[in-house]
């Protein structure tokens, strides 16, 4: 539904400066969900790249005052799942590599329990990993999820719910085998840190 | 504040876990944010915005 003086993001050059202003606040956001989905740190960058113009080009569709971070999100995910469709038969010979940049970890000083978590979320499935990455650390309602998704609100809260489980499953239960890391250190890492954390703020 | 109500401590404990993984997936995230924009991104938007003003004059 359109407000009442509501106007597209193109609809005039002081409009249109506002919408690239607010699109460019926005790109930190889109790198960090690119990184999420094409795991390596260039290729999500490119990811980003693409959708932040695909959003340029689409700025007669929008409506100023709705919600941009989620528009621009679910057009960088569209962008994400149509380059995979495309390059399929590559993706298919090339699985291998595929999982092994999922879970890469760039920087080797990275405290253990991130590089922990990051394994763990490269074992859940896309869908699940998905939703918890936009409810719990992109900030999104259920409702927001589920718009940039294309799926039922009802499909998101039990995806997330599953993910949350599962993931506490991977990290208790060390189901990795990693640098002969015992069960349950990444856990017990991971719970240090957040106190560690929650109490500097 | 009634999670003891069935007596199970076991569910502060769970739900003091699932804290502790939001607040690193969090942590994860939000690193990402807080890296400078490599110079491209701008430079992109920028060369799209001119070429659009040319297209118009």
């Amino acid at each position: 539904m359109m407000e009442p003086g509501a106007k597209n993001a193109a609809a005039d050059p002081a409009t249109e400066a506002a919408f690239k202003r607010e699109l460019v606040g926005l790109i930190p956001h889109l790198r960090a969900f690119a990184r999420t989905l094409a795991g390596d740190p260039t290729s999500a960058d490119d990811l980003a790249q693409d959708a932040m113009m695909k959003a340029w080009d689409a700025r007669a569709s929008y409506q100023m005052g709705t919600n941009m971070k989620a528009w621009t999100f679910m057009i960088l995910r569209n962008q994400f799942y149509s380059e995979k469709r495309r390059s399929w038969r590559q993706t298919q010979l090339d699985q291998e590599a595929a999982e092994r940049t999922l879970v890469a970890v760039d920087d080797p000083s990275a405290p253990v329990a991130l590089d922990e978590l990051r394994l763990g979320l490269g074992m859940l499935p896309p869908e699940q990993r998905e939703a918890l990455i936009l409810v719990g650390a992109g900030g999104f309602a259920y409702e927001e999820a589920a718009e940039i998704c294309g799926c039922a609100v009802g499909t998101v809260k039990s995806r997330v719910s599953r993910a949350r489980k599962a993931l506490q499953g991977i990290l208790e239960g060390g189901a990795y085998d990693r640098d002969g890391a015992s069960a349950g250190d990444a856990m017990r890492s991971i719970l240090a840190d957040a106190e560690r954390l929650s109490t500097v703020r | 504040m009634d999670q003891r109500r069935r007596g199970d401590p076991s569910l502060d404990e769970a739900r003091l876990r699932q804290q502790a993984i939001g607040v690193k997936l969090r942590q994860m995230f939000d690193e990402v944010v807080n890296e400078a924009v490599p110079d491209e991104f701008l430079e992109i938007l920028k060369r799209a915005d001119e070429r659009q003003q040319s297209d118009k004059g």
